[in-house]
């Protein structure tokens, strides 16, 4: 517990500051040797939650009538399966790109919904286990760039192996510098480098988009906080109103983001099976 | 909104979670769900044989109903004709048996009325013998006149 009130802006870069390795605010904007162990946490412990739910699911499946958590994954994986179908053609791709885009977009829904958490819960409780009244804790794990980026790195990860597998590696180089403007030695050196930035602006975009979305869902939850932290009759109706709607919205928000996220990795994995 | 080690980190979960969904959700999922499709199919499958088996069952029903009408049909025609034919015979045989009956008792009575009238023709000769023996008042010798009486009786015939 703080012994005495914060500002907005400390209760604004207190909320936003990762508990990391070091104990403190990271310094450098990159540095290799930290760690947020938050984000870590969270992510890890909600792949786990998800592959829980999942794998029951899978173990309980029969062809017999399924029950209603049975038809609910059952409908989510349809959903998933679609996609995939009509998005990569290849039924040898699929059986691990579906998987992907399944767990892609049940996890990240998972790690968007702790956004509906109130925000100074888990902190609040965190900081009374530690004792440690300014003890940092995010539990967002896709409002943190570095989660993003990962997932979206490991979707770029992806692609550049179907590319080879599918084009050869010989194959894959030659489209690198002959797509997209054509086969003429002038043009080589332009289509790598629109190639390059390409899958750059895609990976980057890709986890930025996921991570832009909830850092601002994020911070507008805190803002909301603040209004009821006035302790003002306008500040408490504010914070009950703008709460529920911004919470409401928000809803739509996670499972579109999530959405969009498993989409965008069924059609970056699709276009890398797919010759210029 | 700082770059770290966290990034390499979420890099390994991601493709651990994807491995594992791969190997033990994915499958699973995909069996139950491809056997009730199967299933389905042969559901609906067998309920259209089933309707097809009926319809046929049916048709086949009217049409032994059908055959068994008509051979029904046949049995009585052909027993009324049978005692059509019992009835005719039974009446000939017995318009026979009464022409011979009538035959036999009219034989009889011809044989019968012979007989009377042989036994008249005797008695009346033997009447007329007797009357003639009156009116002669004496007795005649029957040997001596027997081929005159059985003249007599020739003609009385």
């Amino acid at each position: 517990m703080a012994t005495e009130a914060p500002t907005s802006g400390e209760y604004i870069v207190h909320h936003l500051t990762h508990m990391n390795s070091t104990g403190h605010k990271q310094a450098a904007v990159i540095d290799w040797s930290v760690w947020n162990l938050d984000t870590l946490f969270f992510s890890i412990l909600l792949g786990v939650v998800t592959l829980f739910f999942l794998i029951r699911a899978a173990n309980k499946a029969t062809s017999g009538v399924p029950g209603r958590f049975q038809a609910a994954v059952e409908i989510l994986f349809e959903m998933v399966a679609d996609q995939a179908k009509g998005i990569v053609h290849s039924a040898e791709s699929r059986k691990f790109v579906a998987p992907v885009a399944l767990t892609v977009f049940v996890w990240i829904f998972l790690m968007n919904s702790m956004d509906f958490l109130p925000v100074d819960l888990l902190p609040r409780i965190w900081a009374a286990i530690t004792g440690d009244s300014h003890a940092y804790l995010r539990v967002v794990p896709t409002a943190d760039l570095n989660g993003t980026l990962g997932m979206s790195i490991g979707v770029l990860l992806i692609c550049l192996y179907y590319n080879v597998k599918i084009k050869g590696f010989s194959g894959w180089v030659h489209e690198l510098f002959t797509a997209p403007f054509g086969g003429h030695p002038l043009l080589y050196p332009v289509n790598f480098l629109m190639q390059m930035i390409e899958f750059l602006a895609k990976t980057i975009s890709h986890g930025m988009r996921l991570f832009g979305n909830m850092y601002a869902g994020e911070l507008i939850f805190m803002l909301i906080a603040l209004l009821g932290g006035t302790a003002t009759v306008f500040g408490f109706l504010g914070h009950i109103v703008a709460g529920s709607i911004w919470a409401v919205f928000h809803i739509l928000i996670v499972a579109l983001q999530a959405f969009i996220f498993m989409m965008l990795t069924l059609v970056y994995i699709g276009q890398a099976h797919e010759s210029h | 909104m700082n770059l770290n080690a966290t990034l390499i980190a979420q890099l390994v979960v991601f493709f651990i979670l994807a491995w594992v969904t791969m190997k033990f959700v994915w499958p699973p999922i995909v069996k139950a769900l491809d056997e009730r499709a199967k299933k389905i199919a042969d559901g609906l499958a067998a309920a259209d044989k089933a309707k097809a088996d009926l319809s046929h069952a049916e048709k086949k029903v009217v049409e032994e109903l059908r055959k068994a009408r008509e051979s029904a049909g046949d049995v009585r025609a052909s027993a009324e004709k049978q005692a059509a034919k019992f009835l005719d015979d039974a009446r000939a045989e017995a318009a026979r048996i009464v022409a011979l009956a009538r035959e036999a008792a009219q034989g009889e009575a011809a044989v019968a009325a012979q007989r009377a009238k042989e036994t008249l023709r005797d008695q009346v000769a033997n009447l007329a013998v007797a009357g003639a023996e009156r009116i002669l008042r004496r007795e005649i010798n029957a040997q001596v006149h027997a081929d005159l009486l059985a003249n007599l009786k020739q003609e009385l015939q």
